[in-house]
């Protein structure tokens, strides 16, 4: 267990509020870091940004890559010897960092949520070309990945209309803000 | 042997067992074979599935990653259409998580409870069941549907591949697990586990699309350990993961890709592979025709 001064509370304050996870018993054992299949994308490992929040640094967290490229994937969070839901710390730092509008490590990992959020929006689905083509426009970058577009379009992989809920009130319920 | 073909022979008397059926995107579109031999082992193994109706997404990554709001009302809508009295069966695991989750949440708290109950205009049904795919094993024994059960894949080397699905949030890991099942389940139908070490490893999931070479790196490097220990095939949990073996390997003359639906409609006799195997992009066929599992 870490006891900070109250100056370094803030950040880890809020979240343990909003999700109650304790991570400040985090042991930096390494167990996630270890087992983590995507820490070559990242530039903290999972414990470091624990870290970075138990040091008070926020900015440091929100700005980190670490809390893009984890996919949730589970395997640091089973295996973690304190049982800490590390990929919940790793939504709610991107939930912070979009709210407060710190310059993103991962802009085309959010551009690509955003593009799959727009479509269940739309239809109450998703549907992965409409998906593939805006992330592809936004990035600019529609040439790489054309072949293994084309390779899914003809195995049909990829539906050329979407397949769509019937209450489309139920889908403004759903995306209301309060 | 006398026993299993007087079962075998009965199998219509067996008591037909209903469950209400969430497929999710991925399984209705890209891995739309992933639910046609679904669909076709349920019906053989005297499981009837009815499609929840209208089901929206679960939210899959994208909703947790970025709108809580969005993440709780996407799956809390589809617990809210599913039927009283029987169990709801997700195949998905990644749908499943996000399922189970949120209704073992809305269990626990009241409050969430109220927000449910005047948001879709129902009372929240305690008692559903929400179960895996992978469950209907609990249920069911396979010997009552197969005569000579260990004949059926024989001498194929099967690589069983679970992704994240073994791994749980801890608010789950006091819930059902699937540890085993795939070798369990084939290794009864006769086909030769491969242990491989690499069986839990995640796919990457969106990674694929948003960092194709991170994805690249590790599906790689799944799909070259299977074969480096002998494996014929791979066969998925998941239709994600299989999407994701199959686009992001760049390996030479990978290994073939099957969905675990596929292997276990293939063991009960179904015929219907014409539908299924032009949608793989490393096609099965050669290697079960060399095993004599496809004529």
């Amino acid at each position: 267990m870490i006891d900070l001064d109250d100056s370094h509370k803030s950040l880890l304050d809020e979240i343990t509020a909003s999700s109650g996870i304790d991570f400040s018993s985090c042991l930096h054992c390494k167990t996630c870091a270890n087992g983590c299949p995507f820490l070559e994308g990242m530039d903290y490992p999972p414990n470091g940004v624990i870290r970075l929040i138990q040091f008070g640094m926020e900015e440091e967290a929100l700005k980190s890559s670490t809390i893009w490229v984890c996919v949730g994937c589970n395997t640091c969070s089973s295996s973690c010897p304190m049982a800490i839901d590390i990929p919940a710390i790793m939504d709610i730092l991107r939930h912070k960092a979009i709210e407060k509008g710190v310059k993103i490590a991962e802009p085309d990992i959010l551009n690509f949520h955003t593009e799959v959020l727009n479509t269940v929006k739309k239809y109450g689905r998703t549907h992965k070309l409409e998906i593939m083509m805006r992330y592809k426009l936004k990035t600019m970058d529609l040439l790489s990945d054309m072949g293994m577009g084309l390779k899914m379009l003809k195995k049909r992989k990829l539906d050329l209309t979407p397949s769509k809920i019937q209450d489309k009130k139920a889908i403004g319920k759903i995306f209301k803000k309060k | 042997m006398e026993k299993s073909l007087k079962r075998n022979d009965n199998t219509d008397q067996l008591e037909r067992m209903k469950f209400s059926f969430f497929p999710g995107c991925s399984l209705k579109a890209s891995g739309h074979e992933n639910t046609l031999s679904l669909l076709k082992f349920c019906d053989k193994v005297n499981v009837d599935l009815i499609e929840l109706e209208d089901w929206n997404c679960c939210g899959s990554s994208s909703a947790h990653s970025i709108d809580h709001m969005v993440s709780q009302n996407l799956p809390m809508r589809n617990i809210s259409l599913a039927p009283k009295g029987i169990p709801l069966m997700i195949a998905c695991p990644s749908c499943l998580i996000r399922m189970k989750s949120m209704y073992l949440k809305i269990k626990k708290d009241k409050n969430l409870q109220k927000e449910y109950e005047a948001l879709w205009q129902k009372p929240f049904d305690d008692e559903l069941e929400i179960i895996h795919f992978f469950e209907i094993f609990d249920r069911i024994s396979l010997k009552d549907y197969i005569y000579d059960p260990k004949g059926k894949l024989k001498n194929i080397k099967v690589a069983p591949y679970y992704g994240c699905m073994l791994s749980m949030p801890p608010e789950l890991r006091l819930e059902k697990n699937y540890y085993g099942v795939m070798e369990k389940t084939l290794s009864k139908l006769g086909a030769d586990m491969i242990s491989y070490g690499y069986g839990a490893r995640c796919c990457g999931t969106y990674l694929s699309a948003a960092k194709p070479k991170l994805a690249e790196k590790v599906v790689n490097e799944i799909v070259s350990k299977a074969m480096e220990a002998g494996a014929e095939c791979l066969v998925t949990s998941c239709a994600m993961c299989h999407l994701n073996l199959e686009i992001r390997c760049t390996l030479k003359n990978p290994i073939p890709v099957l969905h675990f639906s596929e292997l276990l409609s293939m063991a009960l006799g179904v015929q219907d592979q014409k539908k299924w195997f032009p949608r793989h992009i490393v096609d099965p066929v050669p290697l079960l025709q060399k095993r004599g599992l496809l004529t």
